[in-house]
């Protein structure tokens, strides 16, 4: 067993702790970002749409273009990544049992960020285990990573941004979106995607669910029912489709297992994706020097966690004193002026909303303990 | 139940009540840009893409973007600029009988100049034939190439893409 | 289906190929890809057999979180092959159940 000592571990090299990677490193600390990927990025590699927001936030750049300039970034700042590299636990002082190498080593961090971003949630319903149910994102991996289509005849299931994108890329990519399903009686993601669906001539069903999946080996059939307001189904408006595949859409979940191994406070917030760690406007968790950012701190979006990324990588190295007082809160300043500009509108209201609260509890928690931790 | 919310199509209000929307008046003098922009979201590249500043919307990036349409040259920029490819740019003064739409397209094959095509509406439906007067996928365009459609002048506010064509 | 010339992506360069083994039978693949997507792009869909049903299983989230996807990979049972990158030469088997590594000497 081998010990690595850094200033600042970070655990997951997507858009969170990339950015918080560059933020520490450039300030002056030692980083050593890791990742059980072989590629760095996390889901932005996937993005293939251009993004949103202002020019601060490269508005009208392609998400896998963010990320490349990110790396590049990272790359010059002098953190050192490690991929193919697992971190399978945390103890209570936040060292690290990691796997790097075909070696164990255990990494002690003065700060540790944990950044690993969310995982896809599941439905279950009759044939919902048959070949050909996958994620979204696994199908966005296989046809924006891997390049490979994951079947011909597509139905997906939620229109939240991840449904209506991941549609328009399998159209990209070759595949036929035979219909987009959604149990709620909206659209829940933004217009202009759902737009760019229809124009390409898929139909919406909204208030209808999957009644069953029909194949012997593979997904042959899909057969979709309407539900009424309280989301039961109505019968008689059964509508069977031949599909080879089924992309489920349906929310994601923070991916918390080490945090909660480091004996963290969480709290439940559905918007947010369930069970989230309690941080502070620094990204810092109820575990002092244990931070945490993006994805993994309630399911959000590209660019929050990269901002949050920056949060919690300045946060990490004016505590460790390469920042000073003065530019940390100059940076800080901009960053919160940046997430605040994404979580408005009516979008992004729920999402601000939900931040508050989380901060709200960590608020509550450090008074109950009695002020600073 | 109608409208973007409901369907992914602006509804017939949405769109009489969008400040991206062109006049009638200003549609017919030559090409002008219809940005179709109708939900409050952050974004604002059309704004700063623009080099007449023509389309503005301030400093609350979740303003609807605003056409001043008789600053607008209609020089596409915006067209493939925009993330949501929500913007197109329409000329009813091409001809007697037809006006054209350019849209943003990012499918292959892409047509080619001269093709006959299915014009599609916003919902996807095949309203008519089109003729592909231009296909345009120039660098500073980041993948998004434009499609410029000749259409029956009945179909110019109608038009807003075309079928995608058939793969090898 | 292998997605060569893409609208917004670079074309795919297809040039580096290795070849693996699923259940004896041989596999083209790209150097350096995970071997679900190898598969996949073959038209192998199911990967294991679940342990009380014995029902197939394929991918589910393609990122190494939900083990759906794994396979016996050279004699190692329980591998993620959604993770798993290829290797030339290499041997992949459809795993049954739970997996053991008594069956490494079954997958040569």
């Amino acid at each position: 067993m081998k010990i690595k000592e850094v200033d600042v571990a970070i655990v997951g090299a997507g858009s969170a702790g990339l950015s918080a990677a560059y933020q520490a490193a450039t300030a002056g600390a030692k980083v050593l970002v890791m990742d059980e990927n072989r590629l760095p990025g996390g889901q932005l590699f996937k993005q293939i749409h251009k993004f949103f927001g202002s020019r601060a936030h490269q508005a009208g750049t392609r998400g896998y273009v963010i990320g490349q300039q990110l790396l590049e970034r990272v790359e010059k700042s002098g953190a050192e990544v490690w991929l193919n590299t697992l971190v399978y636990g945390m103890q209570k002082d936040c060292s690290l049992g990691v796997i790097h190498d075909g070696e164990h080593y255990v990494v002690k961090a003065k700060k540790v960020i944990i950044a690993t971003g969310a995982k896809e949630n599941y439905l279950a319903f009759p044939g919902s285990t048959l070949p050909g149910v996958m994620g979204a994102g696994a199908a966005q991996t296989m046809i924006n990573v891997n390049r490979v289509l994951p079947g011909q005849r597509i139905m997906m299931l939620g229109s939240g941004n991840v449904g209506l994108i991941v549609s328009y890329q399998l159209m990209q990519a070759g595949a036929d979106v035979v219909a987009l399903v959604e149990a709620a009686p909206g659209i829940g993601g933004y217009g202009v995607h759902a737009g760019k669906i229809r124009r390409a001539g898929v139909p919406f069903y909204v208030s209808h669910t999957i009644k069953e999946v029909i194949g012997k080996d593979e997904v042959e059939k899909v057969t979709i029912v309407q539900v009424d307001s309280k989301f039961q189904q109505i019968p008689g408006t059964e509508k069977t489709f031949d599909v080879d595949t089924l992309c489920l859409a349906v929310g994601l979940n923070p991916m918390t297992e080490l945090i909660w191994m480091a004996g963290c406070e969480f709290c439940f917030i559905p918007a947010f994706g369930g069970h989230v760690p309690l941080h502070d406007r620094n990204m810092e968790t109820s575990v002092a020097g244990l931070y945490v950012a993006g994805d993994v701190t309630g399911v959000e979006e590209a660019s929050s966690a990269m901002e949050e990324g920056n949060m919690a990588g300045v946060a990490a190295a004016e505590a460790l004193g390469y920042l000073s007082a003065e530019d940390a809160a100059a940076k800080k300043a901009e960053i919160t002026g940046r997430l605040n500009t994404l979580r408005s509108g009516q979008f992004g209201e729920k999402r601000r909303v939900a931040k508050e609260q989380q901060l709200q509890y960590m608020a509550d928690y450090q008074a109950k303990k009695g002020g600073s931790l | 139940m109608e409208g973007v919310k409901f369907t992914g199509v602006p509804s017939a209000e949405e769109l009489a009540n969008c400040p991206g929307v062109p006049s009638e008046e200003r549609k017919k003098k030559g090409r002008v840009a219809c940005v179709e922009c109708v939900q409050e979201i952050p974004c604002n590249p059309c704004e700063g893409i623009c080099k007449f500043g023509a389309i503005t919307i301030g400093e609350q990036i979740t303003n609807l973007p605003c056409l001043h349409e008789e600053k607008c040259t209609g020089c596409g920029l915006c067209v493939a600029n925009c993330p949501g490819l929500a913007i197109t740019i329409v000329d009813k003064s091409y001809s007697e009988t037809e006006g054209t739409v350019d849209f943003p397209f990012e499918y292959l094959p892409l047509p080619n100049k001269g093709d006959v095509v299915d014009a599609v509406s916003r919902g996807g439906e095949v309203v008519c034939k089109g003729t592909v007067l231009a296909v345009t996928k120039v660098k500073s365009y980041a993948g998004t190439a434009v499609v410029r459609l000749a259409v029956p002048m009945e179909y110019v506010d109608v038009v807003r893409s075309m079928k995608r064509l058939p793969r090898n | 289906m292998r997605i060569v010339e893409h609208p917004i992506l670079d074309e795919l360069d297809t040039t580096k190929k290795v070849t693996i083994y699923c259940d004896g039978q041989p596999v083209e693949a790209l150097e350096g890809e995970p071997i679900a997507s190898a598969l996949m792009n073959a038209g192998i869909r199911s990967f294991r057999y679940t342990v009380k049903r014995h029902e197939k299983r394929g991918i589910f989230c393609a990122i190494g979180r939900c083990t759906d996807c794994m396979m016996i990979v050279d004699g190692v049972p329980n591998t993620r092959t959604c993770v798993t990158p290829v290797r030339d030469g290499m041997h992949v088997k459809t795993q049954d159940g739970l997996g053991s590594f008594e069956q490494k000497e079954e997958a040569k």
